[in-house]
């Protein structure tokens, strides 16, 4: 299926929630919605399900215009972050209940396959409220899939787990898109997610579309500043700096050499991900002495804020290490694996990604 | 401010008889004056009735409560000089910031100038001291929860301060900043404070030990460095790290380890214990090599995901899969490649019926 947002924008009482954006999803793909919350994500996926009209521009399925088409004439599937089902039901029936309504053989036997796959056949019999949060979203995601919808949205759906559940889910989710069969859209707030279901990412940002493209290269080539700040968790370290004869200067004398493109403007801002950082040095970096402010610490990295003299600046080190509030601590960041950004906002330069090449 | 010691079990319904009819099984704990902890769990393993027992709103079935020595099991919260921070804001909406960081002060009456130095330094910490005379109606959640936070550590002379996910609510980037505000503040303030959260980023790096609960048990407590290198428990593994830990069951003997049939030899200098073992490697540690070397096995990539700031690779070893995490600089295998991952080294945990024996 082919949906094409055409210019659709949409105010609500002079308040403009979407400004005139057009986005043609990729069929059968998963396409991320990454935004903050008041992004616009919401309001796009409602104006996509037919929940909402836009203010202006048009909605296209397939090449028809649908823009003013209500909700139960299209054919499409949706899952919020609230776990909705129909509570005087059981599973099962909560499960068969597309099915019935389009009239469909074989009812029980597809039930069981879609509560196989999303591990909850042992469920059938009880009723959504005796299931904990994680099972009660695992029967709306099987209701879901059930409708066999070309088109399948999901707003944050794994926003209301426990982050194990959220993994697993996670995991099984793409598996079950990667099948082709829908085209599906999946809000999130968290860059990671968008990473690990991979597909194609928007980028959302107070009601404006920023970048739309393959989700990893939205993130290792973001066209501006605010795209990788909206991809970046933690945030993306942004310096300003001045373009110089060798490269670029930053705040308290450090240089940085670097083979920037001629029209690269004077006033720029370099960016480094946390991950670029390291507490070892390898020949070539530039070393920025500093103190430790905190160590936070993940179940799988560390993330160093230190004050130096070129800004506050995030490292992320894989694993668990210890950091005494205040100690001293070298940085270290190859040239090759910066950022520059036009202070204006545009990228000018994003790092190669040469591990990916040979 | 107050020691705070343990020794009880709670149930909710009446004459518990097996394990699965208590919400905590008896236990014994210690929690020292001025350290923060966490407890971190899955929802229902207990976690929040822990807290709720330790505050006074939960009477525990069996057993006692003490603070410095007293019991004060049936004491109400009030009268054990608890603060509280729930998940939502709880906050009066006329009065202005710092009229609702006052209000646990004067309900004290402590002296205004007191108040007044208090307050300010509240707001500072809390990046609010430009707020202080604004009404709280007009601030949006995340400000609100911030105003929450604030009256539950503006009291200097409480037993302790108790945090329910406190976070829930924030946008993730201002999660950043509020995690490190939080443990800055405990560095400062001295307080003796206890946070409930299922989220492992927050516990890890907000307590100095956290106690990893399931099922009414305490599996673990300890720094985030043990929890991450040595999990005592195979739950602990699983739970703490994004993903967690990889297990493959195997059996040792007279020098010899075999999974699942597969005999793999073990390195020199690495004492393994005998009989049927789980072996426990995370995914950081897991090395993979192009030809077979001691404390290898045979596995088939299925997938190589790039995750931004590094790279997953997804094996399957004799039916087990295995995940190992690589630099984004590095050269992922093939998808389909045989290659050899290095299940026995030096970071290699031996598990025994779930728990950690070498």
């Amino acid at each position: 299926m082919q949906l094409i947002l055409e210019g659709v924008g949409k105010s609500v009482s002079g308040q403009v929630h979407l400004y005139p954006q057009t986005l043609a999803l990729h069929p059968g793909q998963v396409t991320v919605l990454l935004g903050a919350t008041q992004a616009g994500k919401t309001s796009l996926m409602r104006i996509m399900a037919g929940l909402d009209t836009p203010t202006q521009g048009r909605v296209l399925v397939d090449g028809q215009d649908v823009t003013g088409l209500a909700v139960r004439h299209r054919n499409v599937a949706m899952v919020y972050q609230q776990f909705i089902n129909y509570p005087s039901m059981t599973v099962f029936d909560n499960i068969a209940s597309p099915l019935k309504l389009s009239g469909q053989a074989d009812v029980a036997k597809r039930v069981h396959e879609l509560a196989t796959k999303l591990h909850i056949e042992m469920f059938l019999d009880r009723l959504p409220a005796e299931l904990s949060g994680g099972q009660q979203q695992r029967v709306a995601l099987a209701r879901a899939l059930a409708k066999k919808a070309p088109l399948m949205l999901l707003d944050e759906p794994l926003v209301n787990l426990d982050y194990k559940l959220r993994e697993e889910l996670r995991e099984e989710l793409a598996q079950l898109f990667a099948t082709g069969d829908s085209t599906v859209v999946y809000a999130t707030t968290e860059p990671a997610e968008a990473l690990l279901l991979g597909g194609y990412t928007a980028v959302l940002d107070r009601g404006r579309l920023l970048q739309y493209g393959p989700t990893a290269e939205v993130f290792h080539q973001p066209a501006s500043i605010q795209v990788a700040s909206a991809f970046s968790d933690p945030p993306m370290n942004l310096l300003p700096a001045q373009t110089s004869a060798t490269g670029v200067a930053l705040p308290g004398g450090f240089e940085l050499p670097l083979a920037l493109p001629a029209s690269a403007p004077k006033d720029v801002v370099l960016g480094a991900r946390a991950s670029a950082l390291r507490v070892q040095g390898q020949p070539g970096d530039l070393q920025l002495p500093g103190v430790v402010e905190l160590a936070e610490i993940s179940g799988s990295d560390t993330f160093v804020h230190a004050q130096t003299p070129v800004g506050n600046l995030v490292a992320q080190l894989t694993g668990v290490h210890e950091f005494k509030l205040g100690a001293p601590i070298s940085l270290f960041l190859q040239p090759s694996q910066v950022y520059v950004f036009d202070a204006a906002g545009p990228l000018v330069m994003a790092p190669l990604r040469s591990g990916r090449m040979g | 401010m107050a020691q705070i010691e343990l020794d009880l079990a709670h149930a909710y319904k009446p004459n518990p008889q097996v394990e699965t009819d208590y919400a905590l099984l008896p236990l014994k704990m210690s929690f020292r004056d001025g350290g923060a902890y966490a407890l971190l769990g899955p929802s229902g393993c207990g976690k929040t009735t822990m807290l709720n027992i330790m505050s006074g709103l939960v009477v525990p079935s069996q057993g006692t409560v003490k603070f410095d020595g007293v019991d004060v099991t049936r004491s109400s919260p009030q009268e054990r000089n608890i603060a509280q921070v729930f998940q939502f804001p709880v906050i009066y909406d006329t009065m202005t910031v710092a009229q609702n960081l006052a209000f646990p002060l004067k309900n004290r009456q402590v002296p205004a100038d007191q108040i007044r130095k208090r307050v300010g330094q509240i707001a500072e910490m809390l990046d609010m001291s430009h707020q202080l005379d604004m009404r709280a109606a007009g601030l949006s959640a995340d400000q609100k929860q911030k105003i929450s936070l604030g009256r539950g550590l503006v009291r200097s002379d409480v037993s302790a301060v108790l945090f329910d996910e406190p976070l829930t609510v924030i946008d993730p980037h201002l999660k950043w900043q509020l995690r490190r505000k939080l443990k800055q503040i405990h560095h400062e303030l001295k307080l003796t404070l206890i946070y409930v959260t299922h989220d492992q980023v927050e516990a890890l790096t907000f307590a100095d030990e956290v106690v990893v609960m399931t099922r009414g048990k305490a599996v673990q407590v300890g720094s985030a460095e043990a929890l991450f290198e040595r999990p005592a428990h195979t739950f602990v593994g699983h739970f703490i790290g994004s993903p967690g830990m990889n297990f493959l069951p195997a059996q040792a003997g007279g020098g010899v380890l075999t999974v699942q049939g597969q005999a793999v030899q073990v390195p020199q200098g690495l004492a393994v214990p005998e009989g049927a073992l789980k072996l426990g490697i995370r995914p950081e540690y897991l090395q993979v090599s192009a030809v077979a070397e001691p404390g290898t096995l045979a596995a088939v990539v299925r997938q190589v995901q790039d995750v931004g700031t590094y790279q997953m690779v997804t094996c399957d070893a004799v039916g087990v899969v295995l995940k190992l995490r690589l630099t984004p600089q590095a050269q992922a295998p093939q998808v389909g490649a045989q290659v050899f991952l290095h299940v026995l080294g030096p970071h290699t945990c031996f598990y025994k019926n779930e728990e950690l024996v070498a």
